[in-house]
């Protein structure tokens, strides 16, 4: 519903100071969302500026030249790349209101999410094996805290995805599964963002050094 | 086989019968009374039969009247518990002198003053900003509720759980000996083993997710909810402060959960964030927790600036003076709050280019604040001037407040810095603008608004008595500070050896006995005035001839808070309204939209508690299980898709009808 006027007045000019019909206020979800989103990355800015700090901290141990395999990293960004575009598919599908098409090209994103998290895991197990653990140094701390809270938060999303596969073929493409969608495209291309930060400030320029 | 996996470790943890300090009697004695008057509450309320009227009316509410009022009992509960740390330590102070060592052991005294200062914050100044928002903002807004209700259920019952969390630590184990932001590495696994600092974190991670949560519905709530016509430069003050408040919290508490979460991971996981050795960095955790924890002191006195402007208004008979650079200077609070974190630890070594950059910002608050002082005074200005209790507590800030001001001011020079920063000049100066700003703005805010609430006055003896003990109280248990921190006495000392300090001890704890008073004769007003409703009773829905639509509606408001939404053309909306001879129509009613109750929030608050309690005592089997269960509630929640319904129009006309025919 549109939003009435400031200035609505009556034929005789008199102010109105009701609105006498059905009044809805505009749905906030996106917004408080996206606000959500907002502070999320706020705990990024902590853990990035942490790494800042902690990254030259190797305490005798490894550094991230010694460690990171960046082929690997690389596959790993390409997933997570790709996973974006399906997702973005999959809104292209609910528009055109192609049930089975959303999800088809949902469940494909969550594929790729979670190749993202067991490509993911193979690094870190790979990594505590050979000593390189997150009590290593302080380095490898923040690289765990950061690498590993962006892990968390796709694992929350492979979740989330799953659980909305579930809703969208229950009750198909409702007003509140559209908006729930929306959400969730939301946080999965914000996680792509974060990624980029992540595989530039802490892979490339840590290969770097 | 017992050596690698002992089961009775996995559910019990370090949990046992030692954890219950039963040897010490001060906290047997508390025990006893806290459980004998839970207990008579309990069976009073079983003896009633109000459980179900509880559970459905306001548990499960998502009502956010209903909430606000929890949000402030909660917060009354919890002051309770934080004075009473306080006169604890005033005690202490004023007799551990010489040979007499006073009544508290240091390890316990130490956990009063880290519980003292986690509470007041945290339970209590917290649950009533966000309380008082709560009510108040969708009314003045002529919103039917906020944008998210099931959150904002959800958040209360977070806010609790915390609270639950830190009340637990009394009886169960220990608090924090920290102080109330846990640096590391005194709080690091090495120097604090046991599970004060777990409590602490634990309690702040599961409130802070409420609180961020709270923020959100907040901001999206005043972007998204304002009535026609309401432009941003016609909300009235308090929303706007309201506005600039949750946007603090919502660019500041993520830091805080960050920063506790690598303090977790240090004594969990043995990682190295703040360590001592292997690289650890514990500066760090003292600049992020404190880019947090600047803007944390706005986010509670921003929104009484906005009380106080509403009050002062109201009370003068006259618009606000400076509407529009009241806007202009809350929202430069807003944004210098984050630029003057490191006047915290001037001492910390930056050098003296950082340290001038943070003393500069720092005094350069104090103009914006300056500029609200002086808009105050000039709306009180050939104002009709009435001194009912709100007033009081208003005109007392404004001149508290200043004083605290301005040793903030002298503070913020960091060679002045260097020489009382950790001192009681230090403790005197926050108290001041603590409780000369957000206590008795709370207080002047819960005198102004308890009519709506409720539909009758508080008695303004016991109003007016309260503020004198406060007032009286506060300058008597706080000044002595100020000279005791100018003579480098520094605080979180249970022990004195130089008798010629003790006088000033002894007057502080003669002014917290007075603010003791003071606080019995708010509860005591509560008790009289509810005895003396009939007389104290408002039909009206407006008693003090206010000038914002809260005062619209009736007192209390029906659940939809307004059965026409209102269209504004003027700041002071309802001013207009009444200038212009406005009636509340009383026809054409149409059926209003609602949410539903849940029970959704306690269920998932309370999961959490459990999460919280298991992973303070190690209890990895039951923290696994819980962890699941959070997730699986979590699931649950979303799959139910009934989530509102609609007032019938005939239901309304009846609700309207009947509260017109009061105010014949």
């Amino acid at each position: 519903m549109s939003h009435p006027t400031a200035t609505a007045a009556t034929k005789n000019g008199d102010l109105e100071f009701f609105v006498r019909g059905d009044h809805h206020a505009p749905n906030g979800t996106l917004l408080g969302f996206w606000l959500y989103l907002m502070s999320d990355c706020l705990i990024f800015a902590a853990l990035f500026a942490t790494y800042g700090v902690l990254s030259q901290s190797f305490a005798g141990g490894p550094t991230g030249a010694d460690l990171f395999d960046l082929p690997l990293v690389a596959i790993n960004t390409a997933f997570l790349l790709l996973s974006s575009i399906t997702y973005g598919f999959a809104l292209l599908q609910m528009q055109q209101n192609k049930l089975q098409g959303t999800l088809l090209w949902l469940a494909l994103t969550g594929v790729l999410g979670t190749a993202f998290l067991s490509v993911e895991l193979y690094e870190f197990y790979h990594l505590i094996h050979q000593g390189a653990g997150p009590q290593r140094s302080a380095f490898l701390t923040a690289f765990f805290a950061l690498v590993g809270t962006h892990g968390l938060h796709v694992t929350i999303g492979v979740i989330w995805l799953v659980t909305l596969l579930l809703q969208l073929s229950k009750h198909g493409l409702t007003l509140t599964n559209r908006r729930r969608v929306f959400c969730l495209s939301m946080f999965w291309h914000f996680l792509d963002v974060i990624w980029i930060g992540v595989f530039t400030f802490v892979y490339l320029m840590g290969s770097m050094s | 086989m017992s050596d690698t996996f002992d089961l009775g470790k996995m559910i019990f943890g370090r949990l046992s019968l030692e954890a219950i300090p039963y040897h010490d009697p001060i906290i047997v004695a508390t025990f006893a009374m806290v459980s004998i008057g839970g207990v008579a509450l309990l069976v009073a309320v079983t003896r009633a039969k109000l459980w179900g009227y509880l559970w459905t009316e306001w548990f499960t509410s998502i009502d956010h009247k209903r909430i606000g009022v929890m949000y402030m009992i909660l917060g009354i509960v919890m002051m309770l518990r934080g004075f009473a740390d306080a006169i604890m330590m005033r005690i202490q102070q004023a007799i551990a002198f010489g040979d007499s060592m006073g009544y508290l052991p240091p390890d316990h005294y130490d956990q009063i003053f880290t519980a003292h200062g986690v509470i007041m914050i945290f339970f209590v100044a917290m649950p009533f900003v966000v309380g008082i928002m709560n009510y108040i903002v969708p009314l003045q807004i002529g919103a039917r509720d906020v944008a998210f209700p099931f959150l904002n259920n959800f958040s209360f019952w977070m806010t609790a759980s915390g609270a639950i969390l830190v009340m637990m630590s009394l009886f169960v184990g220990e608090f924090a000996k920290s102080g109330w932001l846990a640096y590391p590495p005194l709080t690091g696994i090495l120097q604090s083993p046991g599970v004060g600092v777990d409590y602490y974190i634990w309690a702040l991670q599961i409130a802070g997710v409420g609180t961020l949560l709270s923020g959100v519905n907040f901001v999206v709530t005043i972007v998204k909810m304002r009535a026609p016509g309401m432009s941003m430069m016609k909300m009235p003050v308090f929303t706007w402060t309201a506005l600039c408040t949750n946007v603090l919290i919502v660019a500041a508490f993520p830091v805080l959960t960050a920063v506790l979460a690598m303090l977790s991971m240090d004594r969990y996981l043995d990682t190295n964030f703040f360590t001592n050795d292997l690289g650890g960095n514990a500066m760090m955790y003292v600049n992020l927790i404190w880019i947090w924890g600047h803007p944390e002191v706005y986010i509670l006195i921003l929104p009484l600036f906005g009380v106080f402007s509403e009050i002062v208004a109201t009370y003068s008979g006259k618009r606000l003076f400076g509407y529009s650079s009241m806007v202009y200077a809350t929202v430069v609070i807003t944004i210098l709050s984050y630029l003057v974190w490191l006047h915290h630890f001037f001492t910390m070594g930056s050098g003296a280019t950082v340290n001038s950059f943070f003393g500069i910002t720092t005094m350069i608050i104090s103009i914006p604040t300056g500029a609200k002082v002086f808009n105050w005074l000039f709306t009180m200005y050939r104002g009709r001037i009435k001194f009912d209790v709100p007033m009081l507590w208003t005109v007392g800030f404004m001149v508290t407040f200043v004083i605290g001001g301005m040793t903030g001011v002298l503070l913020a020079v960091p060679s002045a810095d260097f020489v009382l920063h950790n001192s009681l000049f230090l403790i005197a100066h926050f108290h001041n603008v603590i409780i000369g700003g957000v206590v008795f703005g709370v207080f002047a805010a819960i005198a102004y608004w308890y009519p709506k609430v409720t539909g009758y006055k508080l008695d303004p003896f016991w109003g007016k008595m309260t503020f004198w003990f406060w007032i009286i109280g506060f300058y008597l248990a706080f000044m002595p500070l100020y000279v005791l921190g100018l003579m480098g006495v520094t605080r979180r000392m249970s022990h004195f050896d130089d008798p010629s300090l003790q006088i000033w001890f002894q007057i502080a704890l003669v002014g917290a006995v007075l603010v003791g008073i003071g606080i019995i004769c708010f509860l005591l007003q509560f008790y009289f005035s509810y005895r003396k409703r009939d007389q104290l009773r408002d039909e009206t829905g407006d008693p003090w001839d206010g000038r914002t639509l809260e005062w619209s509606t009736t007192s209390p408001p029906p659940q939809y808070n307004f059965a026409f939404t209102p269209r504004v053309h003027d700041n002071d909306a309802w001013w207009q309204m009444k200038a212009n001879g406005v009636k509340r129509p009383q026809d054409g009613f149409l059926p209003i939209h609602m949410p539903k109750n849940t029970a959704a929030g306690m269920v998932i608050a309370g999961i959490s508690t459990v999460l919280g309690f298991t992973l303070i005592w190690h209890m990895w089997l039951p923290a696994a299980l819980s962890l699941v269960a959070l997730i699986l509630a979590t699931i649950v929640h979303t799959f139910n898709y009934d989530r509102d319904y609609h007032i019938p129009a005939d239901e309304v006309a009846r609700i309207e009808t009947q509260a017109s025919e009061v105010k014949a």
